[in-house]
């Protein structure tokens, strides 16, 4: 009987929402989406749920609270001669106006508990994602199965300029990530959440899930998705001055597109770390990090090494790129706290930070100091410092 | 204590010039300045907020950068919330309580001098982040840890101080008007015969008395943890980010209340004046309110329903949530029941009273939405929450702070104001509130965050509607700003009683009030 109610209720709002909506066309603009969503999976569908029953909860005890008002403002007006009753009190209303929300908020109550203790059964998920809240961008480390383990960030891909108004907003502005979360359909999978520097939170509307990103602790989430599709969603919780520029965009595909994925960024993880466990010499090395160099350091340090002083630090002759190469490593790895200069050790692979520390210290502006950084040493660091 | 309180100048008029203002201890002297102050406050919260809405009202950045946005909506919240509307039901509780109940004047006069003359240093060294390089502060104004102490711009330490002096100003007020109360009430002025805005406020006191130090302690635990080396609130150094939210929200949701409560108060007062009819249900309204004080010290966790809290946790505190709807809907229905069969009039006050009963309710409904706990995993930090508490803040706090100056306004400067300008103010207010809030419930719904400089294109639309709504309703307070100054100077002169249907003893006095009120007890019957 409950379902066929929702249905007929979820009718009704639709109706509601479609004639306000039919107004719209009339001033010019489109339809835009009003009421949450259903979502994809079970979980979201009984959210949207207990929001459309508590919303007609709340329609019904609106339409008699301000009903009675409306009749008494029009009804006992001065202006028409209204004489003030002299009652002040009655018991039994007051029991009558207490009891009656209280047994509707414990029928309320019930399905909440229901749905609630649902989102926390993270049992038996069939394959593990650690989510990291980084800022600003989400990394992605697959836990589950065997082989090489695969773990990426997905950075915001929508281009400044189109923020900046120079170009024209794409159709999924600011929604749009280079590398999507990719899940499979008809799976339980299990997300463990927790940031590296501030709390985010992980929000995709259409799973119902919101779930704190915090340094120092682990949050669980769980998902299963009934609808292959492209799904998305936003950090939730102030993070920083790019707290708007990080979403979250989730790819959602058959098992066996999502194993030939899975596939394909182990292969591309294993020669990575083929590479980085090979000899390098000084030259292929100076070559990977002049690549590395112009595309993430250039805008600051300048294709010269002479940087934009005082903003930006000269890395030609600077102590630092010509002294003691730990102390360089260190800068890169790790960036300096409160300054432009972010913490590389995360976002970069071992071959390109050894390449960009090398390129810096050899080949770049008047910098000869003839030494080298290998990618195997590299990793032994950021090994060291965890 | 009551009679033994009474200075040698008590039938000279106020002082001449600056002086009267920084030297004054009388309540009425200070009301004003507390009322003047938070109007500023307002104008400038209310500055912040239209450049947020400018900022909104396309997307792609247009006017500032995405730092200074994140300043502006920090400001705006804690400048509306500790500058604007705690200051003024302080302002009012100054005018309005003695003579209410009947006293010379405020229990503890001198003090009451300096609570005042606290704030404005305190917003000064507040504001004055804005001019520094580091910019003012930037993480909200719940000013979540670790964004707030490791992450945090240099003046976070201008902040911390000046939450400490608010806090000290805000004890110091709230220790006054318990005193007052308490202490000062003219014979046979029983507790259960106090109008019931003294009554609110006393309640409001004790929360503000209970709290203002947890909000103290935990700006203290991030001045140490940024200056001293302590880490309650790093991971990394064994502390705990959640920690804070805890703390914070143990302050901050008895605060929502300490800016509810005066208002049920004030709105209480105005229906039953323009009602011509006593109070319905007075003694279930003094029990509702203080149910709803006393819940609201275990509720504070709904705000943090997000942070992974273990099931049973998120259970009692969505119970417990949902519970606070009972006596608030008791609040309700008794106004409600007022007005029943009562003989209406609509003069600004009641328009402002009765858009408070529509709108606030509005509120409600979803903050009951909001403490379905899995529900709120869809509504959290994203502009329903904004939709919702600011539904409960301004068309409530807000509009009852207007509604309570148009009401006393002939009280205190003894001339009626423009009542036409008045409906003017109350009907651009109105329609300028909805049309700025509502369509923010749709975008909360259809998925916008709060708190974001920019925004993808399906929420254009309602962003765009919501920032036109805010600069009517931002520009129609200069109206109030005009009218309320045109009464001060002057207009049709106002009898003692003021309203018809108004009752208590406030109304028993001349208009403009004396000085001095009350200095003799009255005799209550
Ligand atoms: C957004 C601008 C920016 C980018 C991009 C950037 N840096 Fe920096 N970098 C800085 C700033 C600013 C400093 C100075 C920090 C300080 O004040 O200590 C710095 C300092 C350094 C230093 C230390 C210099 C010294 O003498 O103290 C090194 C080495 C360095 N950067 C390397 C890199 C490398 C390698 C990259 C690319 C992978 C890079 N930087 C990208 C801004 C940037
Ligand atoms: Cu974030």
């Amino acid at each position: 009987m409950l379902p066929t109610i929702k249905k007929t209720v979820n009718k009704l709002w639709s109706g509601v929402a479609l004639t306000l909506l039919a107004a719209l066309p009339a001033l010019g603009l489109a339809a835009p989406q009003m009421n949450m969503t259903q979502g994809v999976t079970d979980i979201s569908r009984d959210t949207y749920g207990l929001h459309m029953t508590i919303i007609w909860v709340c329609v019904a005890i609106a339409v008699i609270v301000y009903g009675v008002l409306v009749f008494s403002l029009i009804k006992y007006r001065k202006s028409k001669g209204a004489v003030p009753a002299t009652f002040y009190h009655s018991t039994k209303a007051e029991i009558v106006w207490t009891l009656i929300p209280f047994i509707i908020l414990i029928a309320m109550a019930i399905p909440a508990t229901q749905v609630l203790t649902a989102t926390y059964d993270t049992s038996d998920a069939k394959l593990d994602v650690l989510i990291t809240g980084y800022q600003w961008r989400w990394q992605y480390r697959y836990l589950s199965g065997d082989g090489q383990e695969v773990v990426f960030f997905s950075n915001l891909s929508t281009p400044q300029e189109q923020i900046d108004n120079k170009a024209e907003k794409g159709e999924h502005y600011l929604l749009e990530v280079d590398e999507p979360l990719v899940i499979p359909v008809h799976t339980k999978v299990r997300f463990l959440l927790t940031a590296a520097d501030v709390i985010h939170s992980w929000w995709v509307p259409a799973f119902a899930i919101k779930k704190d990103a915090i340094p120092g602790f682990v949050n669980e989430a769980w998902v299963n998705v009934n609808e292959p599709g492209i799904y998305r969603g936003q950090c939730a919780e102030l993070c920083g001055q790019q707290h708007g520029f990080m979403p979250i965009v989730v790819k959602v595909v058959e098992q066996a597109e999502f194993d030939a994925w899975l596939a394909e960024k182990q292969a591309a993880a294993a020669a990575i770390a083929e590479l980085t466990s090979r000899e390098w010499t000084q030259e292929q090395l100076i070559a990977e990090g002049q690549t590395t160099y112009n595309t993430f350091c250039v805008a600051c340090h300048q294709p010269t090494g002479l940087g934009l002083p005082p903003a930006f630090p000269a890395l030609s002759g600077s102590p630092v790129a010509t002294g003691p190469i730990e102390k360089h490593i260190d800068v890169v790895l790790h960036g300096r706290a409160g300054t432009a200069m972010a913490a590389y050790g995360a976002l970069l692979n071992p071959i390109q930070l050894a390449g960009v520390i090398t390129f810096e210290r050899n080949a770049l502006g008047s910098n000869r100091v003839g030494d080298m950084v290998t990618p195997a040493e590299i990793l032994q660091a950021q090994q060291a410092a965890q | 204590m009551a009679t033994g309180h009474g200075h040698d100048d008590h039938h000279h008029g106020p002082a001449k010039g600056i002086t009267r203002w920084l030297y004054t201890t009388n309540h009425k002297d200070i009301g004003t300045m507390y009322l003047v102050f938070s109007l500023a406050m307002f104008l400038l919260g209310g500055t912040f907020a239209l450049v947020i809405r400018a900022e909104l009202f396309q997307p792609g950045l247009q006017f500032v950068t995405p730092n200074f946005f994140n300043q502006m909506t920090t400001m705006h919240g804690l400048v509306m919330v500790f500058g604007a509307v705690m200051p003024a039901f302080v302002g009012l509780a100054n005018w309005m309580i003695p003579m209410m109940i009947g006293a010379p004047d405020m229990a503890l006069p001198r003090m009451n001098n300096w609570s005042f003359w606290i704030l404005p240093f305190a917003f000064l060294m507040l504001s004055s982040t804005l001019f520094m390089d580091s910019g003012a502060p930037n993480f909200g104004w719940t000013f979540y840890a670790p964004l707030s102490t490791t992450y945090a711009p240099s003046s976070v330490t201008f902040f911390i101080f000046a939450v400490h002096m608010m806090g000290v100003s805000s004890i110091m007020g709230s220790i006054n008007i318990i005193a007052t109360i308490q202490n000062l009430r003219a014979p046979g002025m029983t507790y259960m015969k106090m109008p019931l805005f003294v009554w609110t406020w006393l309640i409001t006191a004790y929360l503000l008395l209970a709290v203002m130090p947890v909000l103290a302690g935990v700006v203290t635990m991030m001045l140490f943890d940024i200056h001293f080396g302590t880490s309650f609130f790093s991971a990394a150094g064994g502390g705990d980010p959640v920690l804070f939210q805890h703390v914070f929200w143990f302050f901050g949701h008895p605060e929502v209340y300490i800016m509810i409560l005066p208002a049920f108060g004030v709105v209480s007062e105005i229906v039953s004046t323009f009602s011509r009819k006593r109070l319905f249900g007075y003694d279930s309204m003094v029990y509702a309110t203080s149910s709803i004080a006393f819940l609201s010290f275990i509720v504070w966790a709904h705000h943090m329903f997000t942070t992974g809290m273990p099931l049973a946790g998120e259970l009692f505190f969505m119970y417990a949530t949902m519970l606070i709807a009972v006596p608030t809907g008791v609040k309700v229905f008794n106004w409600i029941a007022t007005m029943f069969k009562g003989s209406i009039s609509f003069e600004t006050p009641m328009l402002f009273a009765i858009a408070f009963v529509v709108l606030f309710t509005m509120g409600g409904f979803t903050g009951l939405m909001l403490a379905i706990s899995p529900a709120d995993f869809q509504y959290q930090d994203t502009y329903f929450v904004v939709a919702h508490f600011h539904y409960v803040l301004v068309p409530g706090a807000v509009f009852s702070i207007m509604a309570a100056t148009y009401y006393w306004l002939p009280k205190w400067t003894g001339n009626m104001y423009d009542e036409n300008l008045g409906r003017l103010h109350f009907w651009l207010s109105f329609i300028g509130i909805n049309v700025l809030f509502f369509p923010q419930h749709f975008l909360g719904l259809a998925g916008m965050p709060r708190r974001i400089p920019d925004y993808a294109l399906q929420f254009a639309d309602f962003n765009m509607l919501s920032s036109i709504g805010a600069f009517i309703f931002g520009f129609s307070q200069l109206l109030f700003v005009f009218i309320v100054i045109k009464a001060a100077r002057g207009g049709k002169k106002a009898t003692a009683e003021v309203w018809d249907g108004s009752h208590g003893l406030e109304w028993t006095v001349p208009s403009p009030a004396p000085y001095h009120t009350f200095s003799t007890p009255p005799v209550i019957k």
